[in-house]
């Protein structure tokens, strides 16, 4: 699940972090409040679950309340198009204001868990306010690791070797380092998947903070964390995606005309290639998983047709404990709801697939049986 | 600090390919719906089930068999020697039931659920590196199945699979089981099947895996599925490269998935370049194995591999 720039400073403030001053505003009057209260020029920053927001014109440095409410009122209500979001982009809701900085030096600074090493890895780099990707592509060696043992922790001196790694005056390592070590214990104790400051700056009067701060929190480990279940924005996401996310499928909405129905992730991938290897486009990965119910089947393809790009579906299930001829029925049922008229492409393995394809050849459904995965593929270039 | 590439850990010497007919298997969770659901299938099966862990419920016998169910992991192995621990305990207990086996002493661990918070598997996967010798497959798979010794443990449908000279070790569990249904289709029986799972922090690797094949004397040659997202198929490659005796063929999916998007798999989100299923692709091709051109292809390239 991923937060908001102002929810994460706000996390990273309970556990001691020092951040920007300032304050999250929903309306033009509000962000005119902060900026009042701060002083002076002040920043003004769109609120969305994308990076690249300097870029497409959501942030802006003004030099009073009243412009601070005039872009604050431009921006509230569109829709903003980064290099992150797909062309019709994410809506703002709501804008950061802060105060702004003399920055003299821009850092880098990440925790992921890292699948080679099994472990919380800590990312630091002198090359801060750039994309990370690009400074490890051309710049190796400006890129810093620490890795942690579960059974120590994150320990002082990885903080202070980073630090000093990424050039900073001897008065600064100290803050820096205690920075990492309290991210850490936030990380570890919010079960964030990802933390990422970028830039972390240093300031002309000597304060080591995030200027942007994005965070991830696990979605598998939610159920302990009911407190931040709130810090969800829905309207971020894809309304597909968050429709599939309340009834517990798994579904990401992709840009093609090919709906996909499979059971399995690897199963569900697998499937997708072979749509895009006949030059069709899939319009969704789709994991129905193996304990779906026949409730839970009409849901999830009811999410998969709605979404108007879908010309045609393809199904492949590999039944095991899932049945075929529940799915079918699951399936029948959902085109009933939606009314949809789009052919289909149906391949059935294993737990009653012979039921299944009954179902579905008595259904009344334009239906195309294949055999096989390649058959399934031929059907679709047809 | 935990070493960049990783040990080659040692394990207790478990069995020639991980599970035979001398495996017996302990089921933690057994009382539980999806525990007592497969526990059946795997016993229909053939697979040697000694004993099931559910606390609160020892003392009493599962279902319709006669496998006794004990309230602790190291009562059910003092009373039944199982040396295999099948874990069906739901994704928020799960840390706990893994370490509960690897402190009975069972050499191989085999948790299914899908979901285990990865802060919970960090600590779990140093502590069984580090202090015991305990081999984990998994989380988040199928399990694994030695169709000629009738063994299979995990949630896989077992009549699919016909006994045979090909491994499979696979990041995903339908996709092996469509692997299984083409090479049984073609008539190319398989000798294990395992699947490690989609998690980003889990136990026994692509690596271990056909390190074991390599050393199996019923084993002739290896299909090996992978997915998008970190690294592990890329070291897959380099042991490959190395160190194999035997043909391998390689199928990496998800060459269609978007960045920056978890496809299903919670390890299945490419991060940085080399979690692309090109630059895996490109790996393994380098390292010498048969690339599969499509899913559909899998049966097809091992029997033109066979074949030769």
């Amino acid at each position: 699940m991923k937060v908001h720039e102002y929810q994460a400073k706000a996390l990273m403030a309970k556990f001691g972090i020092p951040v920007p001053k300032g304050g999250v505003a929903a309306t033009p009057d509000e962000a005119k409040k902060v900026a009042k209260d701060l002083g002076g020029s002040v920043v003004v920053k769109a609120q969305v679950h994308a990076g690249g927001r300097g870029k497409a014109g959501g942030v802006k440095v003004v030099s009073n309340p009243d412009e601070a409410a005039e872009f604050t009122k431009s921006i509230l209500g569109t829709q903003l198009v980064t290099f992150q979001t797909g062309p019709e982009g994410v809506p703002v809701t709501s804008v950061l204001v802060e105060e702004t900085m003399n920055i003299v030096k821009e850092l880098y600074l990440a925790m992921l868990i890292e699948p080679s090493t099994r472990s919380i890895v800590v990312i630091a780099s002198e090359a801060g306010g750039m994309d990370i990707e690009e400074v490890a592509a051309t710049t190796p060696e400006k890129i810093l690791r620490a890795v942690v043992d579960p059974t120590v922790g994150l320990q002082p001196y990885q903080g202070r070797q980073l630090a000093y790694g990424m050039g900073l005056a001897p008065e600064l390592v100290r803050p820096a380092a205690d920075l990492m070590l309290k991210l850490y214990k936030l990380f570890v104790e919010k079960d964030c998947s990802q933390a990422e400051i970028n830039p972390l700056v240093v300031t002309g009067d000597g304060r080591v903070l995030p200027v942007d701060a994005k965070l991830t929190i696990d979605d598998d480990a939610m159920f302990r964390h009911k407190d931040l279940a709130e810090l969800r924005d829905a309207g971020q996401e894809d309304p597909l995606e968050a429709q599939a996310h309340d009834i517990g499928v798994i579904y990401v909405r992709l840009d093609g005309d090919v709906g996909c129905l499979v059971n399995g992730a690897g199963l569900a991938m697998a499937t997708m290639d072979v749509v895009t290897n006949v030059g069709a486009k899939p319009a969704n990965f789709l994991d129905v998983g193996g304990g779906a119910d026949e409730e839970r089947i009409r849901a999830a393809v009811g999410i998969l047709l709605s979404d108007p790009n879908v010309k045609r579906v393809l199904v492949n299930i590999f039944g095991g404990i899932l049945r075929c001829d529940m799915l079918a029925r699951g399936l029948v049922a959902a085109y009933e709801d939606t009314k949809s008229t789009a052919p289909l492409v149906v391949r059935m393995l294993g737990t009653n697939a012979e039921e299944g394809r009954q179902v579905l050849s008595e259904s009344g459904l334009n239906v195309t049986i294949a055999h096989t995965f390649n058959d399934a593929a031929e059907a679709l270039r047809g | 600090m935990p070493q960049e590439s990783g040990p080659v850990r040692e394990y207790k010497k478990t069995m020639s390919i991980l599970v035979n007919k001398d495996s017996r298997i302990l089921v933690q969770g057994i009382t539980g719906k999806e525990g007592s659901f497969h526990t059946l299938r795997c016993m229909e099966y053939g697979t040697n089930v000694v004993a099931g862990v559910t606390p609160g419920r020892g003392g009493s016998i599962f279902a319709e068999t006669s496998v006794p169910v004990f309230n602790t992991v190291e009562e059910a192995v003092r009373e039944t020697k199982a040396n295999v621990a099948l874990i069906f305990v739901p994704a928020p207990f799960a840390a706990d039931a893994i370490v509960e086996s690897a402190d009975a002493g069972i050499p191989l661990v085999v948790p299914i659920a899908e979901g285990i918070p990865p802060h919970d598997m960090v600590p779990v996967a140093r502590y069984l590196d580090a202090s015991t010798s305990t081999r984990m497959l998994g989380p988040n798979c199928p399990g694994l199945i030695s169709p000629g010794d009738k063994c299979k443990v995990g949630i896989m449908p077992g009549a699919i699979h016909m006994a045979g000279k090909v491994g499979i070790v696979s990041r995903s569990g339908t996709l092996t089981y469509e692997a299984v249904g083409q090479l049984s289709g073609l008539g190319i029986g398989q000798s294990t099947c395992v699947g490690i799972g989609g998690d980003p922090v889990s136990g026994t690797t692509f690596v271990d895996v056909l390190r074991l094949f390599n050393e199996d004397t019923d084993t002739d040659a290896v299909v090996l599925i992978g997915e998008i997202g970190g690294t592990k198929e890329q070291e897959a490659a380099e042991f490959i490269k190395a160190e194999m005796k035997k043909p391998v063929a390689s199928l990496i999916v998800g060459a269609s998935a978007p960045p920056g998007k978890r496809m299903g798999h919670a390890g299945a989100i490419i991060s940085g370049a080399a979690g692309r299923a090109d630059e895996k692709v490109k790996a393994l091709i380098a390292a010498g194995t048969s690339p599969i051109p499509t899913p559909g292809d899998i049966g097809a390239t091992i029997q033109e591999i066979l074949g030769k």
